[in-house]
């Protein structure tokens, strides 16, 4: 690990104006950074510490929905009575992330920018990678790609967004609150993040010296979700697949759905397509199967991950068919 | 019980003995509380750390390695390489006085023959600074093109005859049923929890280096060879093993690294290998490729066995895994034939790892048993009954203790075998396992029996304890505790006035932790040496004026709970031992112990020496999501008597556990171009986790085999492992209808199975 300056703010414009440096890196919980950086893949110059900024509160809002704090920990959201009753999907998929031990480390702001686990990002010694150092080529793409994407991957990356929590989020539709030198502002989660393209070391639409705040989840839908994923143990394993669905069943037919994918897109990834699908159709698994035919109609797979096309269409039909039970 | 020659059930140590009791481990405390010191724990007065620099090519030479940066980086001292290493030499080859892991010392020339290869160490005040300088070492290299290629499929040279009886290829063509499959076991890598480490300290011209090693005379031994000193000047300790699993049999590299270091500053130097080199450098099970044929009559007999096998080894050592371990002793069949051959990779070289040899090869040869039965229509219990020798068929010798049949029968009425409906996907689970398809499958496996030669040291204390020295090692199973019930049975202290010492070669020389071999080979030299401070006691005890026994006769006296009493007269009626050692105004009463190897040893040359086990396997199955856990295994073991019912079924839950990662997790891959393990990381290399590991239900037959010791000791570290992948391929196929011969079981492969739906 390189030598870094270590910043420890007591308010968010302090830590903000403390960040806008080249170099500069906030850390939350650390439970990717720091492992980044003793693998000399990330080389912070400073680190600007939010641990004591007050953002670790969960809070009901108004309107029904949610506000919770960048740096509320992963277990501690995973059990809040609010998320548990109203957000079942996102506890489920919290909890079916990491570790205890990494859970009470990792936060949601941090989880929001977790980076990839494509191992040739992790290792400097592993050849090029276009996400480490821009413009060097991707050893993915010709090498081991059992576990990386099949959506939204580029000629430049195919690495797999690694999140469980914003899969959910991005079925809740939450909202990304943000603060930098130019002042607030908010991102629906959809559109934060980025498809790596010709840029794969750009994964969000964050300037320099933001800071992620608080996230707002709206009221969901329906309480009918679930989260499933699906991975060759049964314990801390990234997802081969997984599926955030929240719906609205009425009558039998599905009045509304959102549908996110995790473990196969280079970012969380909203099936929209299949979400039209099945909208105002019967629930029933011939309409299943075909909103995970649409859902991942665009998949692209490389050498070893063509079962993932298949794995993640089942994984949607078994989430759809437990979510509108 | 009919092939046993002299064990007998009735034998058995009666229930009440320390000898067979669940005994939780003596050293059990010091672990649960952080005080055991484990070799990376050793910190001494100005210690100073090494950190290794590898190469990150596969196959070439080292053009140009420049130091200059890292030599003037803070706090770094040395920085050792191919041109200031110094003389370091190779252990003899093939000879068995001392071994090591890679033939070739540390920076022996410009070559390298594998990715992470040692090229340079730095050493520096701290482990941050001498990561940061290891880090800077410019290495140019001049690469080659690399053999990487899992595959060893184009094989086509020389084979070795490993075993041979009958006209094998006759017996095959006319056999009515036949079995022709190719069966592959991946690369896998040995992940104790405690990863290697070497912390080197000089005095003089003496060097002691806390080791983690499985066997801490043999790394004595070696060490000097490879440091070109006197074997007197070596002194090894290693206190506690968080396990090695066979990779830390032999010395590896960094040991003469740190060595030589720790010379050079004259400064205690400590090397911690990360998980990620444990992954390049610290050896792995190298990946098989076995051809079986299998012929047999319709009504399931073998006629005919022949096993194929080719193992891959680095370009430095010739390392055979040994995949016919098992074959030809297994089941009765007239021709047989095991060949094998090697096939050089650009990988680090293999070592063993846990059942080396007759785990893969069992994989093979049981998969394929499971294949016959369904070709035969006959059930897999049946058909390995229906196939059991009388003898060895491959040396004609009797069985010492062999209870195959009595492990199948037990586990097929512990599983519920008879309520198997054998069509694919036919069976249901109710409660938990409601909506899941189940798979059930079974497999037999074996591992041999060994007794090396150890010695012991074994002292009654004028304080009244009673300590006991070898150099062996408790690599975590529990030869600690082992060595104080063998004592409680002999001398009848209890066990906390037992002090056991070992893992230091200042202690008479012991036997290696491995091959499941330790406790068989320690037993007889603990009770020797027990018999003989007894007998010097009870000479004491009638030889010195003012002794209460002064002049009666010692073959009436005993040592019982440690009194010395008439054997007529209850034991506390006599006097403490301590009592005698005091009066006889000498410092403590020692008696040593030999034990000699089974090689060596007349009696032990008529039996063929070998354990036995039957492991009943269900999985449980969700076709509609491809999701596969083991959710069930009764293992039934004939390893002889068991010392320690804890520790032993301790082994044999850890190694089904183990089983399910090597059937449905474990494999390391290895980049294609560059050769770097690419999935070396405990996040990225899957073995099973706690919810991965199923409910284990253990049962030991018990039989002591009493050729191998006066207890009928074997050894279990092996024997849980070997038949658990086989076991759940067969069920896989059960429930799924796909034949996974190439491990490990994915869910690619389940993804292709018919069955959509519970």
């Amino acid at each position: 690990m390189n030598q870094f300056n270590y910043l420890h703010p007591a308010s968010t414009d302090q830590a903000v104006s403390s960040a806008s440096s080249d170099g500069s890196k906030f850390i939350a919980g650390g439970t990717t950074l720091v492992d980044l950086m003793k693998l000399y893949v990330e080389n912070p110059s400073t680190l600007v510490d939010v641990n004591d900024l007050p953002l670790a509160q969960v809070e009901s809002l108004p309107n029904g929905g949610l506000r919770v704090g960048a740096m509320v920990r992963n277990s501690d959201l995973a059990f809040h009575p609010t998320v548990k009753e109203k957000y079942a999907v996102l506890s489920e998929a919290l909890l079916s992330g990491a570790s205890p031990q990494l859970r009470n480390m990792a936060t949601t702001g941090g989880n929001l920018l977790q980076r990839t686990r494509c191992p040739y990002f992790r290792d400097v010694t592993a050849g090029p990678c276009n996400k480490r150092n821009p413009g060097t080529g991707c050893s993915a793409i010709d090498g081991f790609n059992r576990t990386m994407a099949i959506l939204g991957t580029s000629d430049h990356c195919i690495a797999t967004h690694p999140s469980d929590m914003d899969v959910a989020m991005t079925a809740l539709e939450a909202l990304i609150f943000i603060e930098g030198p130019k002042g607030k502002r908010s991102v629906p989660i959809n559109d934060f993040y980025k498809l790596p393209g010709d840029t794969p070391h750009i994964e969000n639409v964050l300037e320099p010296g933001e800071l992620i705040t608080h996230v707002e989840i709206p009221p969901a839908i329906s309480t009918k979700q679930h989260y499933l994923k699906l991975r060759d143990r049964a314990s801390y394993e990234f997802a081969l697949a997984s599926a955030a669905v929240v719906a609205r069943v009425e009558g039998g037919h599905i009045h509304s759905v959102r549908i996110a994918m995790g473990g196969v897109g280079t970012r969380p990834w909203r099936a929209h397509e299949a979400e039209a699908v099945l909208t105002g159709k019967p629930a029933t698994p011939a309409h299943f199967q075909a909103a995970a035919e649409a859902a991942l109609r665009g998949a692209k797979p490389h050498t070893e991950n063509a079962f993932k096309v298949e794995l993640a269409k089942r994984c949607v039909i078994r989430a759809l068919k437990v979510a509108t039970a | 019980m009919a092939n046993g020659a002299m064990d007998d059930a009735s034998l058995n140590t009666a229930t009440t003995s320390i000898i067979g009791a669940a005994v939780p481990r003596i050293d059990g405390p010091f672990k649960a509380t952080g005080t055991a010191q484990y070799t990376a724990d050793f910190h001494f007065p100005n210690l100073v750390h090494a950190v290794p620099v590898q190469s990150t090519i596969a196959n070439g030479t080292i053009r140009k390695l420049d130091t200059a940066k890292a030599e003037s980086m803070p706090g770094v001292l040395l920085v050792l390489h191919k041109d200031n290493i110094g003389k370091l030499y190779r252990v003899i080859p093939n000879d068995f006085s001392a071994t090591s892991s890679e033939a070739r010392p540390p920076f022996e020339d410009t070559r390298i023959f594998y990715w992470g290869q040692y090229v340079a160490v730095v050493i520096a005040e701290t482990l941050e600074q001498a990561t940061a300088a290891a880090k800077a070492v410019q290495v140019e290299y001049d690469s080659a093109p690399a053999s990487l290629k899992p595959s060893l499929a184009d094989y086509a040279g020389k084979r070795k005859s490993v075993s041979k009886r009958g006209d094998v290829n006759k017996a095959y063509e006319e056999a009515p049923v036949k079995v022709d499959q190719l069966y592959v076991t991946p690369v896998e890598t040995h992940n104790p929890i405690e990863m290697h480490a070497s912390v080197a300290v000089w005095d003089g011209d003496n060097v002691t280096l806390y080791e983690t090693t499985q066997g801490v005379w043999n790394a004595k031994l070696a060490m000097a060879q490879i440091l070109g000193i006197p074997s007197e000047n070596v002194q090894i300790i290693t206190k506690y093993l968080g396990s090695g699993f066979g990779g830390k049999l032999f010395p590896w590299p960094h040991s003469a690294m740190a060595a030589v270091a720790a010379k050079r500053l004259n400064r205690p130097v400590k090397l911690s290998v990360n998980r990620r080199m444990m992954f390049s450098n610290v050896g792995h099970r190298p990946r098989c490729e076995q051809q079986m044929k299998i012929g047999a009559t319709k009504d399931g007999k073998l006629v005919a066995l022949r096993q194929d096998y080719l193992n891959h080894t680095s370009f430095i050592d010739d390392i055979d895994e040994g995949c016919g371990e098992c074959t030809p002793y297994l089941y009765s069949v007239p021709n047989l034939e095991v060949t094998s051959a090697l096939v050089q990779r650009n990988t680090g070289t293999p070592s063993p790892m846990r059942g080396p040899g007759a785990v893969p090869g069992l994989f093979a040869m049981e998969s394929a048993m499971d294949e016959m039965a369904i070709a035969l229509n006959i059930d897999p219990v049946e058909l390995r009954l229906r196939n059991e020798p009388e003898k060895d068929e491959s040396t004609g010798q009797k069985f010492s203790s062999r209870h195959l049949k009595e492990c199948l029968e037990t586990g097929r009425e512990k599983f519920g075998w008879s309520k198997r409906n054998p069509a694919i996907g036919s069976m249901r689970g109710t409660g938990s396992q409601a909506g899941k398809i189940l798979g059930w499958g079974m497999a037999a496996a074996s591992w041999g029996a060994f007794r090396f030669g150890a010695n012991a040291s074994v002292e009654l204390c004028p304080n009244g304890r009673v300590c006991v020295r070898s150099a062996t090692q408790d690599i975590g199973t529990g030869t600690y505790t082992i060595f104080a019930q063998v004592l409680h049975d002999k001398i009848g202290v209890p066990l906390d006035r037992i002090d056991v010492f070992l893992g230091d070669t200042a202690h008479p020389e012991g036997a290696m932790s491995g091959g499941s071999w330790a406790t068989a080979s320690c037993i007889p030299s603990l009770v020797m040496a027990c018999d003989n401070a007894k007998r010097t006691l009870l000479r004491l005890a009638v030889e010195t004026e003012g002794s209460p026994h002064h002049n009666h006769d010692a073959a009436k006296l005993e040592l019982t709970s440690g009194f010395v009493h008439p054997s007529d007269q209850p034991y506390h009626q006599g006097i403490p031992f301590e009592e005698i050692i005091r009066i006889a105004r000498v410092s403590g009463v020692t008696g040593q112990g030999r034990t000699v190897s089974t090689f060596e040893d007349p009696k032990a040359k008529d039996f063929s020496l070998h354990s036995y086990s039957a492991v009943f396997v269900e999985v449980e199955w969700e076709p509609d999501i491809a999701r596969l856990r083991v959710s069930r295994v009764v293992s039934v073991i004939d390893g002889g008597k068991i010392i320690n019912r804890k520790a032993a079924a301790n082994q044999i839950m850890g190694a089904v556990v183990m089983g399910v990662g090597m059937g449905l997790l474990e494999e390391t891959r290895y980049d294609q171009r560059n050769g770097q393990p690419i999935n070396g990381s405990m996040a990225d290399y899957l073995v099973a986790t706690c919810p991965d590991s199923p409910t284990i239900d253990v049962t030991f037959l018990d039989y002591p085999d009493l050729v191998m010791n006066e207890y009928g000791a074997r050894g279990v570290g092996e024997i849980g492992l070997a038949g658990v992948a086989p076991a759940i391929t067969a069920a896989v196929y059960h429930a799924t209808g796909i034949r996974v011969r190439e491990l490990p079981v994915r869910i690619e492969d389940l993804l292709k199975s018919n069955i959509r739906e519970a």
